[in-house]
C-alpha cells in the first residue's frame, strides 16, 4: 500500500463562476522510503499541490480529490482537529526559506521542544534530551549552546538544519520539502542535500523534493514528476525520464540548461511563458509553447497515459528509440 | 526541432493582455470596501451641503429668531418644518448652522492638511536623502514637537497667535507636522537602498530628480492614507479647540463651538447637543472608513504575473 | 589592445559597530582584487555570501569609491576624474540587478524608466527620445504596446528584458549583470541568457557577471575570478578552470553543483562547516577552517595570489595537491 495516494486532485482558487485551477487532475503515488521529485516552473501548481495534502490551503482553496490518502486515512473527511494530529508528526514539511519559516520571536531550541510537547507530550528533562538529540542529527556543532539561539543569530544553513530538526523531531513517515535549497549558497545546498538524503535513509521517511532544479532530482530522487501548468505531463523514474524523455516539455527543460549545451553558443529555448490565470489555452496547456504541435494538441486536452517508462501526458509523445 | 532562438517570436504576438489603468484598478480595489464606499457616499453628501450651503434655500445661519428659540426637530410635536432640526438657544436654525457648519470643518480640515503636508514631505524628503546631519537635526526637532501633547500644543500656539480660524488651522498644521515627517522619512529611507534608485542614480539623475520623480511617487501610499486620516483629526481638533472657546468665534457656525455652547442645554434640549456631536461623529466615521478602505486598496501589490 | 576595464587590488573596508561599548570593527569586504576585462569578453566572478561579489559590483558601477586600488573605466582613472569626466564614465557602465520585481521603479511606466538616461544624457527631444526607446524595447523582445505599461503588469522574464534594455540604452562598454536570471525560471533564463549574448555579440559588450551557478557560468563566460572572503582564490581562463580546478574551493564548488547526468559530476569533496563571517574572519588562508587539505601554515599565512601552472591561484599547497591528483584521479558515479 502506498503511504501517500493522491488521485485526480484538484486545487480551485476565485469565484466559482470563474476559478482558477492551480493544480488539475494530479495523481500520484508516493512510497515509504522512497525519494520522489516533484519538477516545475514557477506556476506549475508544485507548492500548491503539497500544501493541499498539509491542509495548509483551508480557506483560500477549494480542494477536490478521488482519493486522498495518508497511510491508509482518507485526508479529505478528516476534521482539523485529526488533520492537526498528523501533520508535523506523521507528515512534516521543511519550506523554502528558513528565516521565514522560524519564527524569529522564539528561540530555536523553544520552537523544536513545541513540537516535541504538542505531539510526542514530552516534558522535562526528556524534552531536553531529545532536542539536543534532534540538533545533533541535523550536524549542528555545539548544538547545547545553539538551544538558546535566535532564528536571526543563525546562518542560512544553519535555521534551514533547524527547519529539518522540526520536521524530523516526531519521526514522520513522510517528509516534504519545498525547495529546501534554494535561498542557501553552493556548499551549504550540497550540505543540507546530504543531510536530507541521509536523515532519509536513516528513519526509511518518503521524501517528496519540490523543486525547480532538475539536476537536483537527478542526483537524489527514483521518481520523478514533471508539472506544468498545473498538471502533470511526465512521470517517470531516475535516471530514464532524464535519458529518455518522452514529453516535449520535459526534452525542452533539459535541453535548456546550460548543462546540456555545451560549447554551444546559445542554449537551446523553449519559447513564450507558462500561462497566467486567465490565458490557459484550449487544448493542451504546452501547445502554444511546443514546437510539435499539431492540429489536435491545440484543440484537445490529451490525457495522461500509462507507458513502460512511467506516464505522459500528450499525444504525440517522443519515442523512446528517438535521442534526446 | 526546438531551434535556438530568443523566444520573442510569435508566441508572444498571439497572447494578447488587456490592463486597466491604476485608476480603474484603483478603483476596483476601493469599492469592494463597503465600508469605504459608504464613507465615501457620506462625505460626499457633506461635501455638497458644504459646498451649495448657499444655494439650498436655508435660514441664514447666524439670524437668530427670537420667537422661535430651543425648538425640537420637526418630527416632534412642538416643531415645525420651518426649521427641520430645530434651533438653537437663540433661535438659530440648526440645520442651516450644520451645512454651513461643514464649511468651515472640510475647509479646515483641507487647509490644515495641505499646511502640514508640504512641510512634512519637503522635510521627510531632506531627512531621509540627508540622513547623516540634516536629518538627526530634523528628527529631534521632530521628536520635541512629538512630545507635547497635541491639543495643549495647539491651545499655547493659538495663545500665541491669537484667534480666528487662520490661526487654528496654522496651529492644527504644526501639531500634525511631526506625523508627516515621520511617514515620509521612513517611506525614503527604505526605497532608498531599493535597486530601481541605484539604477537612477546610475544613470545620472541629479537630486532633484531623484527626490521628486524617482522615489516621492513611490511614498505615496502611506502617505494619503495618513492624510486621510489627519483629514478627521483636523476636524475634530478645530471641534475641540472651539470647544474650549479658541479657533472660531460666535457667531459663525462650526460644529464645536455649537457643542460647547449648547452645554448648559443638555437637559432640555438634547437636540442642540447631539445633533452637533453626532455630526462630528459620522464625519470623523466616514473619513476613517475610507482611510481604512484606501490603506487595504494603496498596499503595494508586487508580482502581478500577465 | 586596451582592456576597457582595468582593475588594480581594489579594496573596501567597511567600519561596522560590534555592540555598545566595543570598539567597532573593520570588515575587509573586498581586500585587493585585479583583473583585465576586453570590450566583447565577458569575465564572471563566481562566489557564496561573504565573498565580496556584491561590493566588488559597487566599486565597478561607482555607487561607492575603493578605499584603495584603482579603477581604469576605458582609459579614465576613476578617482583621478573631474565632475564632467565622470558623468562621462558614469554613462559607460551600467548594471541589471538580480531581482526583477525590485529593480524598476512601481510607479513610472516603463516607457519613461527607459528613457530616463536619454534625458539626462542627450539632447535629443522626446520624439527622439521615444524612438530610441522603441528601437531598444524591440531589439529585446518587447511590444509596441509595452511602453505605456507600468512594471506590475510584467513577468519577471520580462522585467528583466527591460532591465536589460535600460541597461544597454545608452550603449555601455561595460555591463555587470548581478545575478540576473537566478530569480527566473529555467526555460526564461535561456531566453533571457542568449538576449545577452546577441546584444554582446551586436555592441562588443564587455561583460561582468556574477553568479554563483557554476554550469551557467561555464555557458557564458570568457574568463572566471573565484572569491572567498573579499579575496581572489583563484583566476584565469574559463576552459582551464573548468577542466583543471587547482583551488581546494574552487574544486569544491565545481562538485557541489548538482549535474544531471552522472558521467558530468566531478569527484565530490564534501566540505563541511559554515561560510565564515566578513565580521570574525579566520586567520591565515580564510579557507583553512572548511579546507580537506589544510596544514599548519595554512593556519597563519595569507597565501598569496601567484601564477602556477597556467592558473593564478592563492593556495599554498596546489602544487602538492596537483601531484597527488595525478597519482590518483577519482570520478564520482
Amino acid at each position: 500500500m502506498s503511504l501517500l495516494e493522491i488521485q485526480n486532485l484538484s486545487v480551485s482558487f476565485g469565484p466559482e463562476a470563474q476559478p482558477f485551477k492551480a493544480v488539475d487532475g494530479l495523481t500520484l503515488s508516493v512510497q515509504q522510503g522512497e525519494v520522489t521529485g516533484i519538477v516545475g516552473e514557477s506556476g506549475s501548481g508544485k507548492s500548491v499541490t503539497m500544501m493541499a495534502i498539509m491542509g495548509l490551503l483551508e480557506s483560500q482553496g477549494r480542494i477536490t480529490a478521488d482519493r486522498l490518502r495518508f497511510a491508509g486515512q482518507d485526508l479529505l473527511s478528516m476534521s482539523a482537529r485529526e488533520r492537526r494530529k498528523i501533520t508535523g508528526k506523521s507528515m512534516s514539511m521543511v519550506f523554502q526559506d528558513p528565516m521565514a519559516s522560524l519564527n524569529p520571536s522564539y528561540t530555536v531550541g523553544y520552537q523544536i521542544m513545541e513540537v516535541l510537547k504538542v505531539h510526542l507530550g514530552l516534558r522535562g528533562s526528556a524534552l531536553r534530551a531529545r532536542a539536543l538529540a534532534l540538533l545533533e542529527l541535523v550536524e549542528i556543532p555545539a548544538a547545547a549552546s545553539r538551544l538558546q539561539a535566535y532564528p536571526h543569530q543563525l546562518s542560512g544553513g544553519m535555521s534551514q538544519r533547524v527547519a529539518i530538526a522540526i520536521a524530523i523531531a516526531c519521526n514522520p513517515t513522510l517528509l516534504i520539502a519545498d525547495e529546501p535549497t534554494t535561498a542557501l549558497d553552493v556548499t551549504i545546498q550540497a550540505q543540507i542535500m546530504d543531510l536530507l538524503v541521509s536523515l532519509q535513509k536513516t528513519q526509511n521517511m518518503a521524501l517528496v523534493l519540490i523543486t525547480h532544479d532538475l539536476a537536483v532530482v537527478a542526483e537524489v530522487a527514483q521518481h520523478v514528476t514533471v508539472m506544468y501548468a498545473g498538471q502533470a505531463v511526465e512521470m517517470g523514474k531516475v535516471p530514464d525520464m532524464f535519458r529518455h524523455p518522452q514529453h516535449p516539455y520535459t526534452q525542452a527543460l533539459l535541453k535548456a540548461i546550460p548543462e546540456h549545451n555545451k560549447g554551444e553558443i546559445r542554449l537551446s529555448t523553449l519559447p513564450g511563458m507558462v500561462p497566467g490565470q486567465y490565458d490557459r489555452p484550449t487544448g493542451c496547456l504546452v501547445a502554444p509553447r511546443c514546437a510539435y504541435a499539431a492540429d489536435r494538441c491545440r484543440q484537445q486536452r490529451p490525457e495522461l497515459t500509462l507507458t513502460d517508462l512511467g506516464a505522459v501526458r500528450c499525444f504525440y509523445p517522443i519515442s523512446s528509440l528517438e535521442t534526446p | 526541432m526546438i531551434n535556438a532562438g530568443t523566444g520573442n517570436e510569435a508566441v508572444e504576438a498571439t497572447q494578447t493582455f488587456t490592463y486597466p489603468s491604476p485608476f480603474r484598478a484603483f478603483w476596483s480595489g476601493f469599492s469592494a470596501n463597503r465600508g469605504a464606499v459608504i464613507g465615501l457616499a457620506f462625505m460626499l453628501l457633506v461635501l455638497f451641503c458644504a459646498l451649495f450651503a448657499p444655494l439650498l434655500g436655508l435660514h441664514d445661519p447666524i439670524e437668530q429668531f427670537r420667537d422661535a428659540s430651543l425648538l425640537p426637530p420637526a418630527w416632534y410635536l412642538e416643531g415645525t418644518w420651518t426649521y427641520p432640526l430645530g434651533t438653537d438657544e437663540v433661535g438659530r436654525d440648526l440645520l442651516s448652522r450644520l451645512c454651513f457648519g461643514a464649511r468651515v470643518s472640510l475647509l479646515v480640515g483641507l487647509c490644515a492638511v495641505l499646511m502640514s503636508l508640504i512641510p512634512g514631505v519637503a522635510l521627510g524628503l531632506a531627512a531621509g536623502f540627508f540622513p547623516k546631519v540634516t536629518g538627526k537635526l530634523i528628527m529631534r526637532a521632530m521628536d520635541i514637537m512629538m512630545a507635547l501633547p497635541a491639543l495643549l500644543l495647539a491651545v499655547a500656539i493659538m495663545s500665541i497667535l491669537g484667534q480666528g480660524i487662520i490661526n487654528a488651522m496654522i496651529a492644527i498644521a504644526i501639531v500634525a507636522l511631526p506625523g508627516y515627517v515621520r511617514l515620509v522619512r521612513a517611506s525614503v529611507s527604505m526605497e532608498l537602498g531599493r535597486d530601481y534608485v541605484i539604477a537612477s542614480r546610475m544613470n545620472g539623475a541629479g537630486l532633484l530628480r531623484l527626490m521628486f520623480l524617482t522615489v516621492l511617487p513611490n511614498c505615496l501610499a502611506p502617505l494619503i492614507v495618513h492624510a486621510t486620516l489627519s483629514f478627521s483629526s483636523a476636524i475634530l481638533e478645530v471641534a475641540a479647540l472651539g470647544f474650549l472657546g479658541f479657533g472660531v468665534q460666535p457667531p459663525t457656525a462650526e460644529w464645536g463651538t455649537m457643542l460647547a455652547a449648547a452645554r448648559d442645554y443638555m437637559d432640555r434640549a438634547w437636540w442642540v447637543v447631539t445633533l452637533p456631536g453626532v455630526t462630528i461623529l459620522l464625519s470623523v466615521l466616514a473619513i476613517n472608513l475610507i482611510g481604512d478602505g484606501l490603506r487595504d486598496t494603496l498596499d503595494p501589490k508586487l508580482k502581478r504575473v500577465a | 589592445m586596451i582592456p576597457v576595464l582595468q582593475a588594480r587590488e581594489l579594496t573596501r573596508h567597511y567600519s561596522v559597530s560590534s555592540g555598545l561599548l566595543k570598539p567597532r570593527v573593520l570588515v575587509k569586504a573586498l581586500d585587493g582584487v585585479s583583473f583585465d576585462l576586453e570590450a566583447g569578453k565577458t569575465l564572471a566572478i563566481v562566489g557564496e555570501s561573504g565573498c565580496g561579489k556584491s561590493t566588488l559590483a559597487r566599486q565597478l558601477t561607482m555607487i561607492e569609491t575603493p578605499d584603495a586600488g584603482t579603477l581604469i573605466i576605458d582609459g579614465q582613472d576613476a578617482a583621478k576624474a573631474n565632475r564632467k569626466q565622470l558623468n562621462a564614465i558614469r554613462a559607460k557602465v551600467q548594471i541589471v540587478f538580480q531581482n526583477p520585481y525590485s529593480s524598476l521603479n512601481p510607479r513610472q511606466k516603463i516607457g519613461a524608466q527607459l528613457g530616463e538616461a536619454l534625458t539626462i544624457h542627450t539632447n535629443l527631444n522626446a520624439a527622439g527620445r521615444e524612438a530610441r526607446v522603441r528601437a531598444i524595447m524591440e531589439r529585446v523582445g518587447l511590444r509596441h504596446e509595452h511602453y505605456y505599461r507600468y512594471p506590475h503588469m510584467f513577468s519577471g522574464g520580462q522585467r528583466q528584458r527591460i532591465a536589460i534594455a535600460r541597461a544597454m540604452m545608452l550603449n555601455p562598454k561595460i555591463v555587470v549583470a548581478d545575478e540576473p536570471t537566478s530569480a527566473l525560471d529555467v526555460s526564461i533564463q535561456a531566453q533571457v541568457l542568449n538576449l545577452f549574448m546577441d546584444l554582446q555579440d551586436e555592441f562588443n559588450t564587455a561583460y561582468v557577471f556574477i553568479s554563483h551557478n557554476l554550469s551557467l557560468v561555464e555557458h557564458v563566460a570568457d574568463s572566471v575570478l573565484v572569491m572567498y572572503l573579499g579575496r581572489v582564490v583563484e583566476q584565469g581562463d574559463k576552459s582551464r578552470i573548468y577542466s583543471s580546478p587547482l583551488h581546494p574551493y574552487t574544486k569544491a564548488l565545481l562538485s557541489a553543483t548538482p549535474c544531471i547526468f552522472p558521467e558530468d559530476r566531478p569527484a565530490r569533496i564534501k566540505i563541511v562547516g559554515e561560510l565564515p563571517s566578513p565580521l570574525d574572519p579566520p586567520a591565515g588562508c580564510a579557507f583553512h577552517k572548511r579546507c580537506p587539505y589544510v596544514q599548519t601554515r595554512c593556519t597563519t599565512e595569507v597565501p598569496a595570489l601567484r601564477p602556477v601552472n597556467g592558473g593564478v591561484v592563492a593556495c599554498h599547497r596546489v602544487e602538492e595537491i596537483q601531484v597527488g591528483e595525478q597519482q590518483a584521479p577519482s570520478t564520482r558515479t
